[in-house]
């Protein structure tokens, strides 16, 4: 029961990170290894503004979504298009935004550390004990939960049920043939980046709420968001959705089980379970 | 072979001689910047190997040496050094083996994912191994082999790498790379064995960066879980395959060179500015210098010839 309810806890906050993550892949096509930065950033926004206005991190994700947003959509039209248009094959985008991202995420790093440094921050918000069958919860990773739930539902309303989410899926299918019927590829591909960076960037806020962060975990977020998109499948947005919970159970399974330092270790053996027995996903169609 | 190969040679032969004696002179920065320089030399060569032709971008590199490193570092109690370093290249050919299964009959990115995690697995793992036995986190390596024997050592494995890439470009196994690393559609359809051919290349690239490790392990004398997993080698490695170019046996050595005389001059200055400027490596290598420098010197080694 308490994995249980620590695994569902775990996982809502894991699908709206990795929900960030498959905008960017699916969609815009960048495998964006500078995603867990972008991440803690938003942590860190949320800190400074926790502490330095008394801002609560729910609040702050107002500020900071946009903030993010803005910020992801110039890294898309500096960085990442001139790549996307010097690409002659979908492998040498690859390559090219794997390399590429991986180099800004280092500048996030770098400069995330000249400005708050090296150490390990949290900060205490409604840190209340809140019994769930005999089990105490802290209320902020109950709200953490409630709030990335929120955000995901309105994530996937927004794409399945309105005209500019049809469009962005449009993209995500065939960009040559969204072309076709009149959609500018390039901008939605840029908005696709920007939305998956606020995405992101709001995950972060609420991540901030219950746990500890440094300048340089970002890459943790990357790999589990990583995992997380592969698990469930490159564009399936539901199987985005079912992977986050199946990771979030996995992790708090084994933390609480055997060792909290061995949670990487089940990730990654979740990893080598679906390349080996299903590459393309749980819920990813088998291709050609 | 032809007049080029033996002209190339012979010129690898004098600058392997010319290296092999700076440990005579008694300057101890060169021999350290020396051994740092041979070490990043066979790293990155042996990077390029796998994946200059095939474009899949490892970053196993560091769990590899750490891999060889810790092999060493359990053993040296219980058997001779050059047993253990047979040992650890004989582990590090297996992971490496189980490795390539596992992901290289899929596309890039997740080979790319998979290998970055690698070594913060591995290391996890030996941590966690280490406290459940109750030993201590730290190991002591203590032998007699001194510095100038590790240099000599590190160019005698790079004469070997260089041989196995310049072997490998001619054979069929080589030439089947190039197929794969232009079109691999075309590399099936052509019957090739694609997942083969790419896991013995990554096989060997990462035998040979578990050797690294083991050889290396004398030097620091105090190995850490901490220390040999770290992730910025790989990093390192990339970059400065890259920077020279990843295309030609000889490109790694024109990068690994004067990057990392400029990196321990810029980590001296700036000790905390590191990861900013290596990211600042990683968007110059992609933006500014895609070929490397053996892209751009073979460009205008063809513009002068063209002109004379």
């Amino acid at each position: 029961m308490e994995i249980l309810l620590g695994g569902i806890l775990l996982g809502g906050t894991y699908a709206l990170i990795a929900m960030g993550l498959q905008l960017q892949y699916g969609v815009a096509r960048i495998m964006n290894l500078a995603n867990g930065e972008v991440l803690v950033a938003g942590s860190f926004g949320a800190l400074w503004l926790f502490t330095g206005a008394q801002i609560n991190p729910i609040l702050a994700i107002v500020l900071l979504a946009p903030a993010a947003y803005i910020l992801n959509y110039f890294i898309y039209l500096i960085f990442l298009r001139p790549l996307v248009r010097r690409a002659k094959s979908e492998g040498q985008l690859e390559v090219d935004s794997i390399l590429s991202t991986f180099g800004i995420s280092f500048i996030f790093i770098g400069l995330l550390h000249a400005i708050f440094g090296g150490e390990y921050f949290n900060y205490e918000y409604l840190e209340i004990p809140f019994e769930i069958f005999g089990q105490a919860y802290g209320v902020n990773r109950i709200i953490a939960f409630v709030g990335a739930a929120i955000l995901a539902a309105l994530l996937y309303i927004w794409l399945t049920h309105t005209r500019s989410g049809l469009r962005l899926r449009a993209v995500s299918v065939t960009p040559s043939s969204a072309r076709l019927v009149g959609i500018d590829v390039e901008r939605t591909s840029a908005m696709a980046f920007a939305l998956g960076g606020a995405v992101t960037a709001a995950g972060g806020s609420l991540i901030s709420m219950f746990d500890t962060f440094d300048a340089s975990i970002g890459v943790v977020f990357t790999m589990k968001a990583l995992i997380i998109v592969i698990l469930g499948g490159v564009k399936e947005i539901r199987g985005t959705i079912v992977a986050a919970f199946i990771l979030g159970f996995a992790e708090t399974a084994v933390a609480t089980l055997i060792d909290p330092g061995l949670t990487l270790a089940a990730a990654f053996l979740l990893f080598i379970l679906v390349l080996l027995f299903r590459p393309q996903g749980l819920f990813g169609r088998q291709s050609s | 072979m032809t007049r080029t190969e033996i002209r190339n040679f012979l010129i690898t032969i004098v600058l392997f001689a010319l290296a092999a004696l700076i440990p005579l002179s008694d300057s101890g920065f060169w021999l350290s910047m020396g051994i740092t320089i041979a070490t990043y030399m066979v790293l990155s060569t042996s990077w390029a190997l796998f994946s200059g032709p095939t474009h899949y971008i490892s970053l196993a590199t560091g769990a590899f040496y750490g891999i060889g490193m810790f092999t060493v570092g359990v053993g040296i109690e219980l058997l001779p050094y050059w047993v253990l370093v047979v040992v650890a290249a004989v582990i590090g050919a297996v992971v490496a083996a189980l490795v390539g299964l596992a992901t290289l009959r899929l596309s890039g990115v997740y080979f790319v994912i998979f290998t970055l995690g690698l070594a913060e697995l591995i290391r996890q793992i030996v941590t966690w191994v280490q406290t459940t036995m109750g030993s201590s986190s730290g190991l002591y390596v203590l032998t007699n082999i001194t510095e100038p024997i590790i240099f000599w050592e590190l160019l005698i494995l790079g004469i070997i790498v260089y041989f196995i890439g310049w072997w490998i470009n001619r054979s069929r196994l080589g030439f089947a790379l190039r197929i794969i690393g232009n079109d691999e559609v075309v590399a099936v359809h052509s019957g090739i064995n694609t997942a083969a051919a790419k896991i013995i290349l990554f096989v060997v690239s990462g035998t040979v960066a578990t050797i690294v490790g083991a050889l290396l392990a004398p030097r620091l004398s105090y190995i850490e879980s901490s220390i040999a997993f770290s992730p910025m080698l790989s990093f390192i490695v990339v970059i400065t395959a890259l920077l020279g170019g990843a295309q030609r046996l000889w490109g790694p050595i024109v990068g690994v060179i004067p990057f990392m005389l400029v990196w321990d001059f810029l980590t001296a200055t700036f000790p905390n500015q590191t990861t900013l400027m290596l990211g600042i490596c990683f968007l110059l290598v992609v933006y500014a210098i895609p070929n490397g420098f053996a892209g751009l010197i073979e460009k205008y080694s063809h513009r002068l010839r063209g002109r004379t």
